[in-house]
């Protein structure tokens, strides 16, 4: 407990540091609220529009939550589909990169105009932005197996599926998570994109309509809560990594264990 | 009584691009049951290779290879397999790795847990049965990869090189375990080794091949009473056979008339 303590308070202190300069600042110079808040004013705001603000929030996260996991699901399908068939990887793989060329600012509103304007364009997108990292780190994974140990399980006579199961798969695992982390941290601010480009509710929505009407602190109170979701949705990624992969040594993860 | 193990007139031709290159001119051995056998070769003469072959990993340009009898020539999963890495996955416990051969060689699932344990009891590593392989010394994942290979239910064991990354003490070591371990089960081994001790410690009978393309040189019986122990290295016999096989191999390093294929015909 006191080694983390010793390791986090020196970015515990600049993170205080700035905050007061911040707020010495808004009140020296005297800057308009609706300009640049101070975090003093974020925060009465935030607790003044909590229950909108939950709502709004609930939305966001019930969409990033949705997307991610069918997002990560057909790359992770994808991964497996092109690894077995490399015929069809060979064939389908440019595409696969084409269609991430395509910026998502782009995409929303062709989505929005084939598919209405509920929850599906938002879904189709989010999937969009979260399995192509999946896919590219599972295929990765797949491919990368020891030669040495391939040679060992073929030698004792395992066939292609033994392989892809017992060895090819769990060896994926670490790789995989590299994609899933990526997609993490991207899923949100993805979301607030979709919810943006054409939503009646959601932080994305919030954020636009507050700019609109010049109120900075809502804004703020918005772009903290994204910030918290996705640092809470990236922690639990990492910290299903660690409980999955407790056959790595200890050397690779890090730092002291207590 | 027909032999484990008949391989007939292995040949192995590579193309390299447009130039072919032989690395088995015509190898034949043979390893009967219960009989501990070395292949004892330069480095680069195409051991790895004949035990790709049979493995059934890859299909000889020439020859057969027989098991009991039965032409069995491209076919996997007839051999119990120790490589030169002790290749055990990371991610399975020590029994995982070793009950994931037994399971791939048509052990049910309960009675490998079984063998496992008990077995890792036998050789004093019952202890690191549900830990990971990489807290284990080298020395300790070759017991573990050697186990795998004697426990999975094959009539013969390859030994690829088992003891070639060790160092020379644990090398040692390791020599003397497996000889006591082998000298109790008394299985039919086929091992590739490039050490003219390790051979004459370990083996029944040695078979010294040429470098590539590779031929029999040479084939000798072993003539020390079992069981064996590192006395035998200052036994006169010992160093008499270590000078006669290190003259062979010598030889053919010269570059000369071919050296004569003696003992090479069965």
């Amino acid at each position: 407990m006191g080694n983390k303590w010793l390791a986090y308070w020196p970015s515990a202190a600049v993170m205080t540091a700035l905050l007061l300069l911040w707020q010495g600042a808004v009140i020296v110079f005297d800057i308009e609220e609706w300009f640049l808040p101070g975090p003093a004013a974020i925060v009465r705001e935030t607790a003044a529009i909590w229950p909108r603000l939950l709502e709004h929030t609930g939305a966001t996260l019930r969409l990033t939550l949705l997307g991610y996991a069918l997002g990560t699901t057909a790359g992770i399908a994808v991964g497996m589909l092109f690894h077995l068939a490399p015929g069809l990887r060979r064939s389908t793989y440019p595409l696969l990169v084409l269609s991430q060329n395509v910026p998502i600012i782009v995409l929303g509103p062709l989505l929005l105009m084939w598919l209405g304007f509920g929850m599906l364009p938002k879904i189709v997108l989010l999937v969009l932005v979260c399995f192509f990292p999946v896919s590219v780190a599972m295929l990765a994974g797949l491919g990368s197996a020891d030669s040495s140990l391939t040679n060992y399980m073929r030698m004792i006579g395992a066939g292609n599926w033994t392989i892809f199961r017992r060895l090819e798969l769990p060896h994926a695992v670490p790789s995989l998570f590299s994609g899933l982390k990526i997609a993490a941290a991207y899923s949100v601010t993805s979301a607030i994109v979709a919810e943006w480009i054409g939503a009646s509710k959601g932080l994305g929505y919030f954020i636009q309509l507050s700019a609109r009407g010049f109120q900075a602190p809502r804004v703020f109170a918005a772009v903290l809560i994204i910030v918290l979701l996705s640092m809470l949705l990236f922690g639990a990624v990492a910290l299903a990594e660690r409980r999955l992969l407790r056959w790595r040594p200890r050397s690779t993860e890090g730092g002291k264990r207590p | 009584m027909t032999d484990v193990l008949e391989a007939i007139d292995i040949r192995q031709r590579f193309d390299n691009g447009g130039a072919a290159v032989e690395v088995l001119a015509g190898v034949s051995l043979r390893v009967g049951a219960g009989e501990f056998v070395s292949l004892l070769g330069p480095s680069g003469s195409g051991k790895s290779t004949l035990f790709q072959i049979i493995g059934g990993l890859l299909q000889p340009s020439g020859g057969e290879i027989r098991m009991g009898g039965e032409v069995v020539t491209g076919d996997r999963g007839r051999i119990a397999y120790m490589p030169q890495q002790a290749s055990l996955l990371p991610w399975l416990t020590v029994a995982g790795n070793i009950e994931l051969a037994l399971e791939v060689a048509g052990t049910a699932r309960a009675e490998a847990r079984r063998l496992a344990h008990e077995w890792l009891e036998r050789i004093e590593l019952a202890a690191y049965a549900d830990r990971y392989p990489h807290v284990l010394s080298g020395g300790m994942q070759q017991r573990v990869s050697f186990l795998r290979a004697l426990l999975m239910p094959r009539p013969l064991m390859c030994l690829d090189e088992p003891f070639g990354a060790l160092d020379a003490l644990t090398r040692m070591q390791m020599q003397q375990w497996l000889l006591q371990l082998w000298e109790q089960s008394r299985r039919a081994v086929l091992l590739i080794t490039h050490s003219i001790e390790e051979a004459l410690l370990l083996s029944d009978r040695i078979v010294v091949i040429s470098a590539a393309p590779a031929v029999v040189l040479h084939e000798l019986e072993v003539p020390f009473a079992r069981p064996r122990d590192e006395t035998l290295w200052t036994d006169p016999q010992f160093n008499r056979l270590k000078q006669q096989i290190y003259g062979l191999l010598r030889q053919d390093d010269e570059p000369g008339p071919p050296p004569l294929r003696a003992g090479g015909e069965r």
